[in-house]
């Protein structure tokens, strides 16, 4: 009720910040971090306290006067995942507190993790210090964590000139023209399509070519995720077809039926492009769609 | 050691909600049912604990003193704790012996603020608080660090609730829905609720407490443990000093019928079951405890008064109650009470 007259806003603030001294462990350490150098102080008992404190948790003595340096990497113990940051918060975005181990230490580093997700955090994951532009001698000179270097993007890219020559420039020739191709194994009585020089089961001379119908069933598919420059949109379904008369399915895309109609025994029919935009292409054939005939049993 | 019993307990009906009322407007009533209950005046002793930052105004606890008639002036102290460890203070200065009774109170608005935030000014100013690191923030990495079955700690909220709706100082909480986290792993329905009240007890010991009751609720073992304040230096998957606090009160000595816990998120109340080796036996937050009511500043001594009530009642013979403080169970009082 912001329009009550007995409502009041209130503030509780020290104006220009409360001043601390930091004796001179803490100071230590803070100076430490402002050359972008992490320190843990020994105890009387040889462990290495990060951050450093003045007396032994364990057992109440002042710690030795060594310093060491530790990190900068360390180990996450343990982690929580901030979806909505605080304005207080050390990061602006999504991110992980974490309990960080950092190598050298014998106690962990509470700080702030910069993660993709919560799916990237994981108890034993290494994380690095990434440092504020300018330190001052404060925590937040490490301004978080950031998981280690474990993956890279490799850009791949070579051109290369193809050419179709013998069997399947015949059947490509076929495809410019409208039709399938095929070819008949005598000694396996197996017809295949696209047409090849050779049957692949016995080696044998397959016999000249002839065209098979441009309809068939889908034995199996795939529903794709990932766009392909050949596919109309995603996701897109790619298909095993066994053409009528043939005995080896062929892959081509399935089109003009959502993705999860399709399925094993439809029957299809190639979509061919308009004559006059006809190719000696597989592009001939923007892809197979339904039929609407009745599902086919497969064996 | 003399001994001293818990022979009264009040508390206000909670609320979810700021009511307006001012903090000596929010005791005075509670005081003034223990006063009547026991016909008692004045005390020994009187001891309180509350937090400043909960209403942003430094010395608050002062003004509360308007609500007990501290004229002619009383003996009296404060602990920026929860109100258990006032009844700490109170516990030990009877065992001084030259006073017989004690009023100790604990309470809090924390409506009027953010508690999430306001908790982050009671951590390390040079490691912690300027991380932001907020309640919920450490709470969660506690939690994570514990790794409990998820649907444990939903049925803990689920019966924490259900056991709150029929508790009439507790507040009406719906059955636990949603998925949502507030910080992952903590789910929104792990976060104990924001709550204004307060409580109020009175110890007594010798003759005074079979005066003032027909059944004291007596204090057997009562003992406080802390452990550091830094997350880095502890196991957050146990808490070493409660389990070191239940061991030097006794709590295992015999069975315990009914266990207060002071458990404001579920996982907490695996690590104190475990810490206080508490068997299936023992009956755990009958109240609905913190998750259905948490007066912060009150709730630890409301745990105390609760575990006493069954003994009141007669409705148990040994009953246990565990108060908090500091991020993650940093410290832990267990205090062992039997008819």
């Amino acid at each position: 009720m912001p329009s009550d007259p007995l409502v009041a806003q209130h503030v509780l603030e020290f104006p220009g910040g409360y001043t601390r001294t930091t004796g001179p462990v803490i100071g230590r350490f803070l100076t430490e971090l402002r050359a972008r150098r992490i320190v843990g102080v020994r105890t009387a008992e040889g462990r290495v306290l990060v951050p450093p404190l003045e007396y032994d948790p364990e057992t109440g003595e002042p710690v030795t006067g060594e310093y060491t340096e530790v990190g900068p990497a360390g180990t996450v113990k343990t982690w929580a995942w901030v979806e909505q940051p605080l304005d207080s918060h050390p990061l602006d975005r999504p991110f992980a507190w974490a309990l960080i181990e950092l190598d050298g230490a014998d106690t962990a580093l509470l700080h702030a993790v910069a993660a993709d997700n919560a799916k990237a955090m994981a108890a034993g994951m290494r994380v690095w210090p990434v440092w504020s532009d300018r330190p001052t001698g404060h925590i937040t000179d490490i301004s978080h964590f950031a998981p280690e270097v474990t993956k890279i993007v490799s850009n791949v890219r070579a051109e290369y000139r193809l050419q179709a020559g013998g069997a399947l420039r015949t059947f490509l020739e076929g495809v410019e023209r409208g039709v399938l191709l095929a070819g008949r194994c005598e000694r396996c009585a197996k017809v295949y399509v696209p047409y090849r020089l050779n049957c692949p089961e016995c080696g044998q001379s397959l016999g000249d070519t002839f065209e098979v119908p441009d309809t068939g069933t889908i034995t199996t598919f795939a529903i794709n995720n990932l766009p392909d420059p050949r596919a109309p949109e995603v996701p897109f379904v790619s298909a095993y077809i066994l053409l009528d008369t043939t005995d080896i399915p062929m892959i081509a895309l399935i089109g003009d039926v959502p993705a999860h109609e399709v399925r094993q025994g439809m029957r299809v029919k190639a979509v061919w492009v308009p004559e006059s935009e006809r190719t000696a292409s597989m592009a001939n054939i923007r892809w197979f769609a339904p039929t609407g005939e009745p599902d086919v049993e497969l064996s | 050691m003399r001994d001293v019993a818990i022979v009264a307990f009040a508390q206000t009906r909670h609320t979810d909600h700021d009511t307006g009322l001012t903090e000596p407007e929010l005791i005075a009533p509670v005081i003034n049912e223990i006063k009547e209950r026991t016909g008692l005046r004045r005390f020994g002793f009187t001891c309180s604990g509350s937090c400043d930052y909960l209403a942003g105004a430094p010395f608050s606890f002062v003004s509360a003193l308007d609500a007990l008639a501290a004229w002619p002036p009383i003996s009296e102290s404060h602990v920026e704790m929860d109100g258990a460890w006032a009844l700490y203070e109170a516990w030990v200065r009877l065992q001084h012996g030259d006073i017989d009774s004690a009023l100790v109170y604990g309470f809090g608005k924390s409506s009027l603020g953010d508690l999430r935030t306001i908790m982050t000014l009671q951590l390390d100013p040079y490691y912690l608080a300027p991380l932001g690191l907020d309640q919920l923030s450490y709470a969660a990495l506690q939690a994570n660090a514990v790794g409990a079955d998820r649907a444990e700690l939903d049925e803990i909220v689920r019966r924490s609730r259900a056991d709150g709706r029929g508790n009439p100082y507790a507040l009406d909480l719906p059955e636990p829905d949603g998925e949502d986290f507030a910080v992952q792993p903590l789910k929104k329905t792990d976060v104990p609720p924001i709550t204004d009240g307060a409580a109020a007890i009175v110890l007594a010991t010798g003759d005074l407490a079979t005066r003032l009751c027909a059944t004291p609720a007596y204090i057997r073992g009562i003992a406080h443990r802390t452990e550091p304040h830094y997350l880095g230096l502890r196991d957050l998957s146990g808490s070493a000093s409660a389990a070191d606090a239940a061991r030097a009160a006794g709590v295992g000595k015999a069975p315990v019928e009914v266990a207060e816990l002071h458990a404001q998120f579920p996982h907490e109340e695996i690590i104190l079951r475990r810490a206080l080796e508490l068997g299936g036996g023992t009956l755990i937050n009958p109240s609905g405890g913190p998750l259905a009511a948490n007066p912060v500043m009150a709730t630890g001594l409301i745990r105390i008064g609760e575990a006493a009530r069954h003994i009141h009642d007669g409705r148990a013979r040994r009953t246990v109650a565990h108060a908090a403080s500091g991020p993650c169970l940093q410290q832990n009082l267990v205090t062992v009470l039997e008819a």
